[in-house]
Formats: C-alpha cells, sequence, structure tokens
C-alpha cells in the first residue's frame, strides 16, 4: 500500500510499504477513505516531537471502511464505514473507566520510555512517535486499529466524509478545549490560534454558552473564518498588542478563560527570539509564547485551557501571575471517547457542519507538497487526501 | 506480614556530576528530538534522569558509588532491581496466575520458559545479551498465599538469584498493587557487555515493562504490540536485517 512516511524534519515520502495485519485479537484493519493532515503533524513535521524514526507512517485523522477484523472484535463489522479517534484506548482500565481515555495504562508498548521522561505514561496515539507508542498512522490506505469496539464510531446516516472526518481529533479538541473552560452566562473566552482547533473551539465556546468569543491570530482568511463562519471578534497579534485590547473589550477584568489553540511553536512576542535562540541552543525545548500571554490576560479566577500541545521544558513561566491570580490550568490529549457520540448528534442534527474548516482536497500521492503549504499557513487551513 | 524498606534509592551520583548529567542529557534528549534520533533521544532521556535523580543504575550494577561517604548505604555489588504495577483485578486471581510459574514467560519478554518440577522447585531459561540462554533452578523459600512468593537460585545455576513477589490489595477499587524485587550476580562476562552498552535497558525498566504487560494482558486480554507492523524502510532496520517490515529495532539490537 502507499503511505505518508517521515525520514526527517520537512522530509515526508509517499513510500509503498507492506498492507498492515491484525497483530492483536481486538485490531481491525480499515480501509482508508478520507484522512487531514493536523496542526499536530506539522510539530512532527518541524522535527520538535521526540521519539520518531525514520519510516514512521504519519497520521492520526482518518476513516474509512472495516475491511477485517480480530478474532475478539464483537461489535465492530466488516463494512462498517468508522471514523477512527486518535488516541488508543483500551475501555478497561481505571482511567478510561473514569472517562480518562487519553490517559490509557494499556496501550502504549512503549510506557516505560514516556514514563521516565514525564514520570508516567498516557495511552498511545496513532503516527505520533515511539513515545506515544509507535503505532503507524491513517495518512495510509490501510491501517490497524486496535481496540476496535472501543474507539471507531460508526456512520451509519448518509453526511459525507467531510462532514464527519473531523470526529478523529479537531472538533472533539475544540469541544473539550471550550467545555474546560467551565463556561458560565456572561462569560467571555479568549482563544488564541485560529488554526483548525481555534476554530472548532470558538463554535465549541459558543454551544456551551459563552456570551463572547475573543479570537487572535495574524493570518487574513484564519482570522476572516473565525469572524465570519465563528462569529468571533478578533485581534490580530502582529498589529494590535493583545494585552491591552483584551483589557480594552473585556472592560477591565480579562477575558473569564484563555485558550492556548497554538501550543509549542508559537510566533511573535517581544521574546520570540530570544525563545528561538534557546530551542536552537537546545536549553529550551518549546517556545511557550502564547501561554506566558494567556496567562497574563486571564481574569483573577479564571481558567487557562491548553490543547495545543507542548512536548518538553519551557522557561520564563509566569508562574507568580498565575498563583496570585488564582487560575486554573486544564490540559492534555482529548479524551476522545467521550465526545464522538454527542457531536455526531450535534452534526447529524446540522448544528455544525465540520466541513468548513476545509481549504484544500487532494490525494496522498501529494502529501509532502501539501505538508509543506499547511505549515506556511498562507491561505491553507486544513488538508483533506483521499488516498487514491 | 513484614515490610521491607528499599534501601538503595539514596543518590550514588556526586552533585557536580548530576549537574553535568542534567545539561548533557538535557542537550542529547534535544538534540534527538531535533534530528529524529529516537536512539540519541533515549539515552539523552536516561542521562538526564540519572541527574535528576541522582541515582545511576549502571553504577549500582557495577557496585560503583561517586556519592559523598556521608550516605549510611553500604558497599553493594550484584544488580538490585524493583518495580510496581496496580492491575485492577482481586488478589487471588492473580497471585493464582502468577503462582503457575509457567505462565510467566507470557509477559516477562527474556523468560523463555519455566517449569515446574515441584510444588516449591522450578527451573528456569532465560534469554540475555546476545541471544545466550542462561538456565538456573530455584526453590520457593517463603510462600503465603494471595500475599507473598519468595524465591531462591540453587547452587550450581548459571544465575545466582533471589526475589521475591508482593500482592496486596490496592485502596478503594483500584485491585492489586503487584511488587516485584530482584537480586542477582550477573555471570561473568555480562557485566563487561553491559557496561559497554550503557544506555542499554535497565533491570529495573525491563521488570517494569514486564509488569505493565502483565497488566495489560490482565485487564484486557492481550497485550500492546507494535511488532510485526509496517513502515517505510530505515536505514536502522536495514542495518538490524530488515527491511520495510515491522517496528523499529530495539535498543539492544542497534547499540553496539
Ligand atoms: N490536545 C490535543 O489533543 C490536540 C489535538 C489536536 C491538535 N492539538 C494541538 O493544537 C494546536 C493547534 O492545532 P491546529 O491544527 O489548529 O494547528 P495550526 O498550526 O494550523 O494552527 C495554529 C495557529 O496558531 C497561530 N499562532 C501562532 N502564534 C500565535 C500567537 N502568538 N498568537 C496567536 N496565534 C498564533 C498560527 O498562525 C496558526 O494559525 C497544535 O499545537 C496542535 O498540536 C492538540
Ligand atoms: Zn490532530
Ligand atoms: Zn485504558
Amino acid at each position: 500500500m502507499k503511505a505518508a512516511c517521515w525520514y526527517g524534519s520537512g522530509d515526508i515520502r509517499v513510500e509503498t510499504v507492506p498492507d498492515p495485519q491484525i497483530l492483536n485479537p481486538q485490531d481491525a484493519i480499515i480501509k482508508v477513505t478520507l484522512t487531514a493532515i493536523c496542526g499536530s503533524d506539522l510539530h512532527i513535521y518541524n522535527g520538535f516531537i521526540p521519539g520518531m524514526e525514520r519510516g514512521d507512517i504519519l497520521g492520526h485523522e482518518f476513516m474509512g471502511e472495516v475491511v477485517e477484523v480480530g478474532p475478539k472484535v464483537q461489535k465492530l463489522k466488516k463494512g462498517d464505514r468508522v471514523v477512527v479517534p486518535f488516541t488508543i484506548s483500551c475501555g478497561k482500565c481505571f482511567f478510561c473507566k473514569a472517562g480518562q481515555w487519553s490517559l490509557c495504562d494499556n496501550t502504549n508498548p512503549n510506557a516505560e520510555l514516556l514514563e521516565k521522561l514525564y514520570g508516567s505514561s498516557g495511552g498511545a496515539l496513532f503516527g505520533y512517535s515511539h513515545l506515544y507508542g509507535g503505532y503507524a498512522g491513517g495518512q495510509a490506505e490501510y491501517v490497524r486499529v486496535p481496540f476496535a469496539d472501543v474507539g471507531p464510531i460508526v456512520i451509519e446516516s448518509d453526511l459525507t466524509d467531510e462532514q464527519v472526518l473531523f470526529l478523529s481529533d479537531i472538533f472533539p479538541t475544540g469541544y473539550m478545549a471550550a467545555e474546560n473552560c467551565n463556561i458560565k452566562p456572561g462569560d467571555t473566552v479568549a482563544i488564541w490560534g485560529c488554526g483548525p482547533v481555534g476554530q472548532f473551539a470558538i463554535r465549541s465556546a459558543y454551544m456551551l454558552g459563552a456570551s463572547r468569543v475573543i479570537a487572535i491570530d495574524t493570518y487574513p482568511d484564519r482570522l476572516r473564518m473565525a469572524h465570519d463562519m465563528g462569529k468571533a471578534e478578533t485581534l490580530d497579534y502582529a498589529s494590535v498588542s493583545v494585552l491591552e485590547e483584551l483589557k480594552d473589550l473585556t472592560g477591565g477584568r480579562g477575558p473569564d478563560a484563555c485558550i492556548d489553540a497554538v501550543g509549542l511553536e508559537a510566533h511573535g512576542g517581544f521574546e520570540y527570539a530570544y525563545d528561538r535562540a534557546k530551542q536552537a541552543l537546545m536549553l529550551e525545548t518549546d517556545r511557550p509564547g502564547v501561554l506566558r500571554r494567556a496567562i497574563m490576560a486571564c481574569r483573577k479566577g479564571g481558567t487557562v485551557s491548553i490543547p495545543g500541545v507542548y512536548g518538553g521544558f519551557i522557561d520564563k513561566m509566569p508562574m507568580g501571575a498565575a498563583f496570585a491570580k488564582g487560575l486554573t490550568f486544564k490540559m492534555g490529549q482529548t479524551h476522545m471517547h467521550n465526545y464522538l457520540r454527542p457531536l455526531l448528534d450535534r452534526i447529524e442534527s446540522r448544528e455544525i457542519d465540520p466541513s468548513f474548516v476545509i481549504s484544500h482536497r487532494t490525494t496522498l500521492a501529494e502529501a509532502s507538497s501539501h505538508y509543506a503549504m499547511f505549515n506556511s499557513r498562507e491561505g491553507c487551513t486544513k488538508v483533506v487526501m483521499r488516498p487514491s | 506480614m513484614q515490610v521491607i524498606p528499599w534501601r538503595n534509592k539514596a543518590p550514588n551520583v556526586h552533585p557536580i556530576e548530576r549537574a553535568v548529567s542534567v545539561v548533557t542529557g538535557g542537550m542529547l534528549f534535544i538534540n534527538g528530538i531535533r534530528n529524529g534520533g529516537f536512539i540519541r533521544m533515549a539515552a539523552g532521556a536516561a542521562i538526564l534522569g540519572r541527574g535528576l535523580t541522582g541515582r545511576c543504575h549502571m553504577y549500582r550494577l557495577l557496585g560503583i558509588h561517586t556519592a559523598p561517604s556521608d550516605s549510611t548505604l553500604p558497599y553493594e555489588l550484584g544488580v538490585k532491581a524493583r518495580a510496581a504495577v496496580t492491575v485492577g483485578h482481586p488478589r487471588h486471581e492473580i497471585y493464582e496466575f502468577w503462582r503457575q510459574f509457567e505462565n510467566l514467560p507470557r509477559f516477562m519478554r527474556h523468560l523463555v520458559s519455566v517449569d515446574q518440577t515441584d510444588t516449591t522447585h522450578s527451573h528456569w531459561v532465560a534469554e540475555g545479551p546476545g541471544g545466550h540462554t542462561y538456565e538456573w533452578d530455584a526453590e520457593i523459600i517463603n510462600e503465603i498465599p494471595d500475599q507473598l512468593i519468595g524465591w531462591k537460585s540453587l547452587p550450581g545455576s548459571q544465575i545466582a538469584s533471589a526475589g521475591s513477589v508482593r500482592f496486596t490489595e490496592a485502596p478503594g477499587d483500584r485491585g492489586t498493587e503487584i511488587r516485584v524485587e530482584l537480586q542477582y550476580n550477573p555471570p561473568a562476562g555480562i557485566v563487561g557487555a553491559w557496561a559497554s552498552r550503557l544506555f542499554g535497558r535497565e533491570p529495573e525498566q525491563e521488570i517494569s515493562a514486564d509488569l505493565k504487560r502483565l497488566k495489560q494482558f490482565f485487564e484486557t486480554g492481550e497485550v500492546a504490540t507494535t511488532a510485526g507492523q509496517s513502515n517505510g524502510v530505515t536505514p536502522l532496520c536495514v542495518a538490524a536485517g530488515r527491511t520495510g517490515y515491522n517496528t523499529m529495532p530495539s535498543l539492544d539490537e542497534v547499540l553496539p
């Protein structure tokens, strides 16, 4: 089969590799019908995610048709049309039973390695480094899906692939980011990053009752999408002082909740050069410019919700401000399995059509050039690819 | 039941060496990240961990002690390792499974086979570095049903070892806590092989990984794996005699 493989920073190649096989009794094999490139894939593309090996198959946003199931798969059947969540969860451990699916104890075969770095390991992810299990990803014609009765959600309605694909990650991720804000009537939510995750966070914040959403980015098409589709007020961080504007827009209080939908590759800010230099000298792994600003902007007693990915160490955290203002921090990989059914219901009831984020439609063969294009962010918000 | 405290947690790495470890480990780690070097990254993580905890398993393994001597630790020889895991199943069930030693190779990666010769004696075969097999006979010297199994190897074994596994009920509904402690003297020649492989897996990591596999097996009915999956051709795979199939080679395979 064909698959998009990682060979180093900025080096993605579509290669012919062996077809995946059932390796465990609860596995299924999915024939991929549509897959997407995620902002998280760009962190790999730019070389910020530890534990990649040359040849690894990328991709964690995918859907398709079940073509084979293992002997212990009971619910999923050959022919089912499914969307697969990007986190792999067993459904049986303490964390899965507590609804903290992405922290699953039992799916990462390399858990001891992540344990060494982080103290303990969460669940595995598709196509997201050997630290997160080393599972081959879904930017491919076929993919092996472990715990097939636990993760995949069967789509029975006649919704198109494009309408349901983003249940695999960014819609639930934006939704959980907003849910973590504990939104009350009258609340203002500020969202840094108008990439796909930011776009769904905007929509979700309104669904959960926010009075105002203020979205921050610098790319005109992304800001326009946030404004036109998301009904957010927008700020261009390159042309205004975001902290001053937020203070002003909220009558001096600051936003009730701040969402960092950017993560470890933040741009801009007076300390950008400092963080870049420290990254280059290998003294800091992540650039936390947005996180710093979210902490400074947030109102007293507010919440900072962090769907943006961080991988290692950060510097100059304004911990004093966070402490003095009594902030709450919420973060982590999305607990996908909690959101699949409820969000599919919202799509089926036509409350939202997630395909609005798509800017580019292409085939897997073009993966390499589209990684580069999405990474430039110029005129590109989301790429979906058909395997053939 | 007697609680035996673990006495070997004190730092055995000198403070200056610890600082150097944090810096070099951090740099190797981040360099590994940037250049996609999984091995470099893992090595960096090991050195970083050594700096942050002040404990070096390699040193302990070799009986080297560079920390200031105000610590009360006795000079220790031989390998000592321990690990723990919590499994969401009743204690009796897990004890019964474990007590059938024939079950152990199902989740302990380096065990080839275990044969129980009578109720207290068993014969063990394990595969060590470089594909060598080692055999020993063990005798249960202490057993409290559902709680404890303690054993030691018999004279004439290729590996002199002693160990225990304890089963206790976890608080709430969390199941059973399993604690393994092992001590052994590696057979002559092995220390050298391990010393040259400074970044290979440590015995504690190995036991911890084994226990995780047991947990997976109990809680989910299967052991998580990617072995046998496909990926693009890599130089590392080619060097390890693989061509495009399979998951990445293990650290053991690529380090000298
Ligand atoms: N927690 C999870 O489970 C999860 C899931 C999916 C994605 N993510 C993460 O969410 C983040 C966003 O994902 P995405 O797909 O939207 O990525 P993306 O790269 O398309 O979007 C990031 C946006 O942030 C903007 N940005 C950069 N610096 C900024 C600044 N200083 N102020 C405001 N905006 C700034 C960029 O212009 C870009 O539009 C990534 O870190 C991704 O890894 C997390
Ligand atoms: Zn994603
Ligand atoms: Zn689980």
